[in-house]
């Protein structure tokens, strides 16, 4: 395959940055897209030019280090992966490929196609837990039965891998779908009941801090969600926050 | 050579860790104010022991390489965790996976260290469940288990193909809740470049931001490594692209002994390379050997048909297929331990009987199980006289729920229904047992240096059973390390503050330095990873699943000749003073090519065959692996002496005395 890359270059957080062409030839449907950025970077170290610097770790969609708006799609134009998981058999020879990085206020550039996500750690840390000590000093696991189908959407809400596609798939640049999955994972727990009212509020107050724009429920952040984190936590975080307002 | 004093408390095995705990000194809460603890690495070992000690009242200080401890390799860990509950009262018990353990790491592990494991396994479950890890359960809603190789119970917890990731954030919570608190500060986008000693005592660390490349000095009363293991030495592996041997072995050259690091784990069930593009390996999990079958074609020629395409192979007849595990291992069948299978995979591939086009692939077949599931839903279902049609259907869903997300990233990477055909696999680098050398209280040969996880060697011998490198990183972080770290602080409640303005900070801030000049002022012809590919390709041909030692004294010489080259020829563009993703590789490749040196030394020292390092001289007229107990039950921890070549060999004998050694038999 032969293709056209458009990649957003910018030396550094400060630095203005710029859409940069870059033709790339012999890219096999197997590779997989961040591979073909290897192949990219691979030729430009070759010709004594500054590769492309981009995030990535595990390679197998579960780290949610990887990011790229790729076609102006967070994770490219295939569903319920990361872009580490799209491969270039979703291409056609003759391509051209815009390739930008998630787009944010929340999201700083660092370089090139990295960006800045420690925002979403801050949202964590403002309550995404329960508040036990690791001493092992507790009831055995199964004194606490929980429901099948609890369990299983607790582990759906907890499946998220906070890569921030959702952010960078909205219009208004919104971390409630992020937020609402970490809310709804411990609303959802008997463990994770105690502590309910302070954990939304104080998760909530900190993602309005970090700049995230609002949610005006256009549901983009879903339909890119490479783990398919559903719309209904957010429904669900609304009602635990207004609920945990009124006890406030 | 000299033998190593590995501390194991005296007394019955079964009272050995309470007598210890009993026994230690405590810190004060008051004088734990007072105290520093570096971590480095915040996977399972890392993120559980940075939270526990600040829980316990300690200042942490975390590092990691990624921009959030929450992505930490770990995250990638898919089956389970294993743990002696006996919730399905199958016989399980704490001697039980302490005895499984043992004898699936080929009587090359600690007896002691293993036994603690297996008991304190049971609570980490406990513990996870209080944090809100959503474990499987079942509709009674208790939880869930399943089986792994090399066992007959049923002990492993599991959350989907997602147990890493749930373990880790849970991990991850834990550490939030403290960084919330102020008692753990996280360094993220940092990675360790060197341990400081200071009057013989680890006494800290020098650090690179990897945003703005600037050396930094922290210092603390202790030191704890726990960044993972070592298999990226052969570049194609199951571990993230970063996941690297620098900080282990940075500790190493400050003499931290270095213990096994041929043994090696080869994961028997990982997607086929695909081409010279490969950049890393995708592991399908262990518990699919639950439910599928290994097979290969019984006949040459219709192997030949199914490489080239002329034959599917859902239309090879039954009697036409070639189950070998089942075959050869009939009690264990599919669920031999992981070196076994990967030994057998590539036995019937080298004979010609493998699957795809390059001839390394064998079928994991999903067809009779799902029809076997198939059949239990209709009649949970009353379905009367079901369809073919209608059986496979509902089979299908049973499967999808169990694996699905298995299921799709394999179908997303090989472009094949894996519902409809079976899955091609073969064995790829995924673990490694050896590594750092620690004592029972998880300390280095430097006192106040730690090690944790799957960067020490401790726990799993020559070979590691499915869904317990979990259970052991959580075992060390949350209920080991935080006890027995305790014990060498004690010596430290009135030392204060460690000064970083001293010249042992400066001459190791200074040796970074130089480093990195080196590399980014080399100019060199060639890029890291065309160093980084060949070091992989030596280690994979000849320190791969089975061994020579022709083939090792070669590799040697080999990795000597690549390590010359890299330094005279690497070219690492850009500037030591920003982000530099070529620098921190070449950085991490350097390690490996030393690294890789030992590697294989060890490799041709050990004259025998155990778990995953199979020496093709040493094995039975079957083709099993032959140990020698008498030459070789010990563990070999090598000391550096200014080059990998050079290292220095001491044993500690390992002794058992609860359980019969026998040679293993999954038969």
């Amino acid at each position: 395959m032969k293709l056209t890359l458009k990649i957003w270059r910018q030396k550094s957080a400060q630095a203005k940055g710029s859409m940069q062409t870059y033709p790339i030839d012999g890219i096999d449907g197997d590779m997989s897209f961040l591979e073909m950025l290897d192949v990219l970077n691979t030729q430009l170290i070759d010709r004594g030019e500054e590769p492309v610097v981009f995030d990535h770790d595990c390679r197998e969609g579960i780290c949610g280090t990887c990011s790229l708006q790729i076609n102006g799609e967070p994770h490219g134009p295939d569903r319920l992966i990361t872009t580490c998981q799209l491969h270039m058999r979703k291409f056609n020879d003759g391509d051209t490929i815009v390739i930008e990085p998630f787009r944010a206020k929340a999201f700083p550039v660092i370089k090139d196609l990295m960006v800045d996500r420690s925002s979403f750690d801050r949202i964590q840390q403002a309550g995404g837990y329960v508040s036990v000590n690791t001493s092992g000093n507790t009831i055995d696991a199964n004194a606490i039965p929980i429901e099948k189908d609890k369990a299983d959407e607790a582990f759906n809400a907890a499946a998220c891998i906070g890569c921030g596609a959702c952010v960078a798939a909205c219009k208004n640049a919104s971390a409630m779908l992020f937020t609402a999955a970490k809310v709804s994972q411990f609303a959802l727990l008997p463990q994770g009941r105690v502590e309910a009212t302070r954990r939304v509020l104080n998760m909530v107050e900190q993602m309005d801090k970090e700049g995230f724009g609002n949610c005006t429920n256009t549901g983009a952040c879903e339909v890119e969600c490479p783990k398919g984190i559903s719309l209904e936590n957010i429904a669900r975080m609304n009602r635990e926050y207004l609920a945990a307002s009124l006890r406030g | 050579m000299s033998n190593l004093n590995s501390k194991v408390p005296s007394g019955p095995l079964s009272e050995k860790w309470t007598k210890h705990k009993n026994d230690i000194n405590l810190v004060n809460p008051a004088n734990k104010r007072n105290i520093d603890v570096i971590v480095v690495g915040t996977g399972l070992a890392g993120g559980s022991a940075a939270a526990t000690l600040a829980e316990l009242g300690y200042n942490v200080k975390t590092f990691c390489y990624q921009d959030s401890p929450r992505r930490a390799h770990s995250i990638a860990a898919q089956g389970g965790i294993n743990a002696a509950k006996n919730y399905q009262g199958d016989g399980d018990s704490t001697y039980r996976l302490f005895y499984d353990t043992v004898k699936g790491g080929d009587y090359r592990s600690r007896e002691a260290n293993v036994y603690r494991l297996a008991e304190v396994s049971a609570n980490i479950i406990d513990q996870c469940v209080a944090q809100g890890v959503p474990f499987a359960r079942e509709y009674g809603g208790l939880l869930d288990n399943r089986s792994f190789g090399g066992v007959l119970v049923s002990r492993t917890f599991y959350a989907k193909g997602q147990t890493g990731q749930q373990l880790l954030l849970g991990a991850y919570s834990a550490m939030n809740r403290q960084i919330n608190r102020g008692k753990i500060k996280p360094f993220n986008r940092h990675e360790m470049l060197d341990l400081v000693i200071v009057d013989g005592k680890a006494r800290g660390i020098i650090a690179r931001d990897m945003v703005t490349g600037e050396l930094e000095r922290h210092s603390a009363h202790a030191v704890v490594i726990a960044t993972g293991g070592y298999g990226n030495v052969f570049y194609l592996s199951t571990n993230a692209m970063g996941s690297n041997v620098t900080a282990s072995w940075k500790i190493h050259k400050r003499g931290a002994y270095f213990a096994n690091p041929c043994y090696t784990q080869i994961h028997p069930t990982c997607i086929p390379v695909s081409g010279d593009h490969q950049s890393k390996l995708t592991l399908m999990s262990e518990s699919l050997r639950n439910d599928g079958r290994i097979w290969v074609p019984k006949k040459h020629e219709d192997a030949e048909a199914i490489r080239n395409g002329t034959l599917k192979p859902v239309d090879l007849k039954e009697e036409d297929r070639d189950y070998y595990l089942e075959r050869r291992y009939p009690s264990f069948g599919n669920l031999v331990p992981r070196d076994v299978a990967s030994r057998a995979a590539k036995e019937r591939c080298d004979a010609g009987f493998g699957v795809n086009k390059t001839g390394e692939a064998v079928f994991l077949d999903f067809a009779s199980a799902i029809m076997r599931y198939g059949k239990e839903a209709a009649a949970v279902q009353h379905i009367e006289d079901p369809s073919e049609e209608t059986i496979r259907e509902l089979g299908e869903k049973v499967i999808e729920t169990k694996y699905g997300n298995l299921f799709q990233m394999y179908e997303k990477i090989v472009d094949a229904n894996p519902y409809k055909t079976p899955m091609m696999i073969y064995p790829a680098v995924h673990y490694t047992m050896g590594g750092v050398w620690v004592d029972y209280n998880l300390e280095t040969t430097i006192p106040g240096c730690y090690c944790a996880g799957e960067a020490n060697f401790s726990d799993h011998g020559a070979n590691r059973l499915g869904a317990s490198a979990l259970m052991q990183g959580l075992a060390d972080g949350y209920f080991v390390l935080p006890y027995t770290i305790g014990d060498y602080l004690a010596d430290d409640i009135r030392t204060g503050p460690i000064p970083t303005n001293s010249a042992e900070f400066d001459a190791a801030e200074k040796n970074v330095k130089d480093q990195i000049d080196a590399l980014v002022n080399n100019n060199g012809t060639k890029s890291v990873d065309y160093f980084h590919k060949k070091l992989g390709k030596i280690m994979w041909n000849n320190v791969g699943m089975s061994r020579n030692a022709k083939g090792l004294e070669e590799a040697i010489a080999a990795i000597r000749e690549l390590r010359e080259a890299f330094w005279k020829d690497v070219r690492v563009p850009g500037a030591a003073n920003e982000v530099n993703p070529e620098l921190e590789k070449a950085m991490r490749v350097a390690d490996f090519l030393e690294l890789g040196e030992l590697f294989a030394i060890d490799a041709l020292h050990r004259n025998e065959s155990c778990g995953g390092h199979f020496r093709e001289e040493y094995q039975t007229e079957e083709g099993e692996a032959m140990r020698d107990d008498e030459n070789f039950t010990y563990v070999a921890a090598w000391e550096y002496k200014g080059d990998p070549g050079k290292a220095v060999l001491h044993k500690e004998d390992l002794e058992f005395k609860d359980i019969q050694v026998k040679t293993r038999s999954y038969k």
